[in-house]
């Protein structure tokens, strides 16, 4: 059994930061493995342990800056990655869906896996969609915020909980092959260990530009642009405690008694 | 002239809010595309929900009577239909979790773009501009798409929920629904968490974040709830890293709250915990980044380290 797991390096801005045209200055940026992916890579990892002869591929959109995120995964235990990145995308300030899904449509092509894990978004753009659509395409079933995974890959099939809103947990059967997102909490995180970091330097990331998944430029041209970016503005009317956090505390609990709340 | 194909959506027998505000929000775009708005409701008792969601504005009710319960690959398979059926140019349809589940797949069954979780349309110029925050809501983008045909989600309570009545015509469609496309099954629902508290009950919330950053530090915040004699809430990083239970958890995959006063510590306010705690009657904002988006809706906030402010703040209640 082949899991393919989609890993994405994502940018997480400081809390002081400017913003230049349509980007953040790339010195508020630090780049780390998706929060969401962090968790898809987990619940291969785990697949993998509990059962035979399962492979695990990480699979990302990126530069070659990014191998340093995708070896996070290799050190957590994929087995192999591969690395789509080409001069086309170089400047693309938002991929939309729809080049994305062509991307690793391609990379489904060449890998054949049985099922597809995905974080259930990116920190960064938050697009929420990637998986489903992929899913469309290829053909595979599927499942989006997948909380809790109970794989039952001899009788051909995923039983899941969905998180849906408030409180309320969906259960469904999902036919295999299939792509699920998979929610943060639906399992624990390893942390990459040193052994683990080691053996990931000798562990394949396999660079593929468009030539190589038998795509042109044409295929990946994005129908959205980003036009804009700004902070938001501040609509806080909030009365705000000043001073020592001694003060601070003694103005806050000032207002709370007068609340009632405590004595 | 574009026409607006807005889905509802209803969970276990009751239309979802978000129902009401995709109306709205498709209303909106028809009026600058002059456009006709159209609504569709998938699945459940549709007679019903058609009659609750004949409101002001709207043009047309569809009405696809299949199954009981969301499914995606109904939900798919019939707003494909009645895209093509009624000849409309954009999709609105809430981002929520089955929003989520099906759009994408509708996008690109109809080789349309796909814009996600759009707090702000405008489709008075040529084609649409849609804005959305990223990077955890620290700023605010505008995406602009050269074409009159997309699929838009929207955040929920971004658009006022649609009111008045309406006297559009409903129309039973008749999709034609691939059974054999349809291959996941729903097999049930299940309350998460479940324990003993039930944080939506509570006067008073003490509400810890990911800025406690380790587990023993959710002592303190204990501790500061004791104090208050107060009940201990949580946002959802610290129910992941399985430091609370589940039911512990203030958001949109939580518990909606309404205390009378909620005390946020550590809490940046992402738009997931707002949802669920937007109603509390006084908000108290601890939070050492001054453009926390929890500050926005505090009444009293303070900018500092709460591992300053806390243990004086129990210390005062002592």
């Amino acid at each position: 059994m082949k899991v393919l797991v989609t890993v994405k390096e994502v940018a997480e801005v400081e809390d002081d930061f400017e913003i230049e045209g349509t980007e953040i200055g790339s010195q508020y940026l630090a780049y780390d493995l998706n929060e969401w992916d962090d968790y898809a890579v987990e619940e291969a990892v785990q697949i993998a342990e509990a059962g035979d002869d399962v492979e695990v591929v990480a699979v990302t959109i990126g530069p070659e800056r990014s191998e340093e995120t995708i070896r996070m995964a290799l050190a957590k235990g994929a087995d192999r990655a591969v690395r789509v990145w080409d001069e086309a995308l170089e400047g693309v300030d938002l991929l939309d869906v729809g080049a994305k899904v062509r991307l690793l449509e391609a990379v489904v092509a060449e890998e054949d896996p049985d099922l597809v894990l995905s974080g259930v978004q990116a920190g960064d753009d938050a697009f929420g969609a990637t998986g489903v659509a992929l899913a469309d395409e290829i053909g595979f079933e599927w499942a989006a915020v997948v909380n809790q995974l109970d794989l039952d890959a001899d009788g051909g099939v995923a039983h899941v909980h969905r998180e849906l809103e408030g409180g309320v947990d969906e259960v469904t059967d999902v036919e295999l092959p299939a792509v699920l997102t998979i929610q943060t909490g639906i399992n624990e995180p390893r942390y990459a260990s040193l052994r683990g970091i080691r053996q990931a330097q000798s562990k394949e990331i396999a660079p593929k530009d468009l030539d190589d998944l038998g795509l042109s430029a044409a295929d990946v041209e994005s129908e959205l642009e980003l036009t804009g970016m700004y902070e938001p503005e501040t609509e806080s009317d909030a009365t705000y405690f000043e001073g020592s956090p001694e003060e601070e505390a003694g103005q806050l609990a000032d207002m709370l008694r007068d609340k009632g709340v405590a004595e | 002239m574009t026409d607006v194909l807005a889905v509802s959506e209803h969970r276990r027998g009751d239309l979802r809010d978000v129902s009401y505000e995709v109306v709205t929000a498709g209303r909106e775009l028809a009026d600058e595309t002059g456009g006709d708005l159209h609504v569709a409701v998938i699945g459940g008792d549709v007679d019903a929900f058609a009659e609750d969601l004949n409101r002001e504005g709207v043009d047309q009710l569809h009405t696809v009577d299949h199954g009981e319960e969301f499914n995606h690959g109904v939900y798919a398979q019939a707003v494909e239909q009645l895209y093509d059926a009624t000849d409309a140019g954009y999709v609105v349809t809430p981002n929520s979790v089955n929003g989520l589940d099906y759009a994408p797949a509708v996008a690109n069954g109809l080789d349309l773009p796909v814009v996600t979780d759009v707090i702000d349309l405008d489709a008075s110029g040529d084609g649409l501009v849609a804005t959305r925050e990223m990077y955890g809501s620290k700023v605010e983008t505008t995406v602009e798409l050269d074409a009159d045909r997309a699929v838009v989600t929207i955040r929920g309570a971004e658009w006022p929920p649609a009111e008045g009545a309406g006297d559009a015509e409903v129309t039973a469609f008749d999709a034609d629904i691939d059974e054999s496309a349809v291959r996941s099954t729903v097999t049930g629902f299940e309350e998460a968490g479940g324990g003993d508290v039930d944080i939506s009950e509570a006067d008073v919330l003490v509400s810890v974040g990911r800025g406690i950053e380790e587990e023993e530090n959710i002592e303190l915040v204990q501790e500061l709830a004791d104090a208050l004699d107060a009940t201990l809430s949580s946002s959802r990083p610290i129910v992941d890293n399985g430091w609370l239970p589940k039911n512990r958890q203030v958001g949109q995959s939580g518990k909606v709250v309404t205390p009378d006063v909620y005390i946020a510590i550590g809490i940046s306010g992402a738009v997931q915990h707002v949802a669920g705690m937007k109603g509390s009657d006084t908000i108290v904002a601890i939070n050492t980044d001054p453009n926390a988006p929890i500050f926005d809706l505090a009444d009293y906030g303070i900018v500092d380290d709460l591992f300053d402010v806390v243990p004086a703040l129990i210390e005062e209640f002592e």
